[in-house]
């Protein structure tokens, strides 16, 4: 079996983010990226599955710009076997991701493709199902636990009520959830060894994918600023404030 | 110009945020058509009929809706997308589920999780967990919006009485198949629709110590809420998380108990009326939302805090 994962490079998760100031975007120059969490997860799984005998190959995937590849030698460094960079400039929509992605499994044929279920710069939760619906395959979307079986999968989605569980044939898309498994560490040793590993650059145009936006963006402002608070001295404060001053309780 | 609003519903009744998407969608325009698909659904064909703003239902009733499979559903979309210009629905996991699939297929560039309807083309929606809010224009002919409910007051769910049209199912998809739910039930307000949120975090160390914010819950009929952080420590099931990756909860009172208050907590609570901060640590960012912060033990102050509250004989329900 050879699995596809996709990752996207994205502004560190503990980076405060600032909105620019001409109201174009928000502050990506000398700040801290790396790989979208939920992506950490997708390689997890799929190295886990590889682990376990059930797969043999991983393929890591990143469309971007030159720099986005480092989100792939960290996947190779954690036990992707080769890569591939779809290079892009700019805004890159989940749709045209989706139809990127779309033609890479027409060439590669993987029997699965994971991702993270949603990428914490544009928080779109789209591209995988997406590209499920492109090539007319099941999707199991917000992933905490994945069983593999024979020619399907059995996976346990997180959903607003508690939990679901369904089952899906193989060949399928899965969106992950952080609760899935714990992402390991790159050692040293296997982020030399991700040097040499092969990975192959690609240009989105070559693909014959317009990933001309359809969205405008009109301008990114900051959202409205909390009127500051105040500190109370004691738990008796607290409940008179509640009740004569916000009137909540 | 029409609106076509995928019905989210437990083939007895629509659910709650079903109604604030019909707000929503009526802004985008007023001639609003709801889609059910269900099985053995007439109730809620009736009760979206119901719903004012509501023109007209389609409803499809076959048993592979029983289960709300994306994949069937889709089928069944796509049959009537033509007459629409808009396709609409929550962006809860119901919505965020469903509603890429269609675009996809629609080959439409979806808006999702949209906060303000500023006309039929342009939207507002927080992006970067809430820290930057985008006013973004959809080029594409026909638009595929997810709307966050609770930045939308319910409509009203009585008063009209819409023409219900019956249409036939769609291709039933092989490749998926739904195994089982595991609902929580609870007896307390729904933590998405709650006016009283009170959550724990990882300063509430264990499980057990949960009762000391339920006792809390209790008195004021509230939700529990969790931080991830409490959640992936095991001490409370993913359904209570709020958080950029768990619910979005707009209550007048969210009462964080133990909660440092990280980025993506924020952008699940922060648009609360009123917010009030327990923490020991008094540089914890949770103070910097909060209206009110009691730095102090969480150990001390909950038992104090519930004392303090039946002293209150006015508690409103």
């Amino acid at each position: 079996m050879k699995i596809l994962v996709a990752v996207k490079r994205v502004i560190d998760y503990n980076v405060q983010v600032r909105v620019k100031e001409d109201g174009t975007g928000v502050v990506t120059d000398n700040v801290k990226m790396s790989t979208n969490p939920p992506d950490d997860n997708a390689v997890e799984e799929a190295v886990k599955i590889k682990e376990s005998g059930k797969a043999k190959e991983i393929v890591a995937i990143t469309i971007g710009e030159e720099k986005a590849q480092e989100t792939v030698r960290k996947a190779l460094a954690v036990g992707a076997d080769r890569g591939i960079h779809v290079k892009v400039d700019g805004v890159v929509e989940p749709l045209a991701v989706s139809k990127i992605l779309q033609k890479i499994v027409d060439k590669e044929k993987p029997d699965l493709v994971f991702m993270g279920k949603q990428a914490i710069d544009d928080d779109c939760n789209q591209t995988g199902q997406m590209l499920a619906a492109l090539l007319s395959w099941p999707q199991a979307t917000f992933a905490s636990k994945i069983n593999v079986k024979e020619s399907s999968l059995e996976v346990t989605r997180e959903v607003d009520e508690g939990l679901e569980t369904i089952e899906v044939n193989i060949p399928a898309i899965v969106t992950c959830d952080l609760r899935l498994n714990e992402p390991r560490y790159a050692s040293l040793p296997n982020i030399m060894k991700a040097k040499k590993k092969p990975l192959e650059q690609i240009n989105a145009s070559d693909l014959g994918v317009d990933t001309k936006a359809r969205i405008e963006q009109i301008k990114v402002e900051e959202p409205p600023k909390r009127k500051a608070g105040i500190k109370v001295a004691n738990v008796s404060e607290l409940v008179q404030k509640l009740k004569n001053e916000a009137k909540v309780i | 110009m029409s609106v076509l609003l995928i019905a989210e519903h437990n083939n007895k009744e629509l659910r709650p945020f079903t109604y604030n998407a019909v707000s929503a969608a009526s802004k985008i325009d007023e001639d609003l058509h709801i889609l059910v698909l269900g099985n053995k659904s007439e109730a809620v064909a009736k009760s979206a009929s119901e719903i004012p703003n509501v023109k007209k239902v389609i409803h499809v009733d076959n048993e592979i809706y029983e289960n709300f499979i994306a994949e069937n559903y889709t089928s069944a979309i796509i049959k009537h997308a033509d007459a629409y210009s808009h396709i609409v629905c929550s962006a809860n996991t119901f919505g965020k589920n469903l509603m890429p699939r269609i675009a996809a297929l629609l080959d439409t560039s979806q808006v999702s999780d949209i906060i303000k309807v500023i006309s039929a083309d342009t939207f507002l929606r927080p992006i970067y967990a809430g820290n930057a809010f985008a006013t973004v224009k959809s080029n594409d002919k026909k638009k595929c919006v997810t709307i966050r409910p609770t930045s939308f007051e319910p409509a009203p769910a009585t008063g009209g009485s819409a023409e219900i049209v019956k249409s036939d199912a769609g291709e039933a998809f092989k490749n998926s198949k739904f195994v089982k739910r595991e609902e929580i039930k609870s007896d307390r307000p729904e933590l998405g629709t709650a006016r009283i949120v009170i959550s724990g975090g990882r300063g509430m160390q264990n499980s057990e110590n949960f009762k000391l914010i339920s006792a809390i819950a209790d008195k004021l009929n509230a939700a529990i809420g969790a931080s991830r952080a409490a959640v992936d420590a095991g001490y409370i099931t993913n359904d209570h998380q709020v958080g950029q990756t768990g619910k979005v909860v707009v209550p007048d009172l969210y009462i964080a108990v133990g909660i440092s208050g990280a980025i993506q907590h924020l952008a699940g609570m922060k648009e609360s009326k009123i917010i009030v901060a327990i923490n020991k640590d008094g540089e914890a960012p949770i103070f910097s939302v909060a209206d009110y912060g009691l730095e102090a033990d969480l150990f001390e102050a909950l038992p104090e805090f519930l004392e303090e509250l039946n002293k209150l004989n006015t508690i409103q329900k």
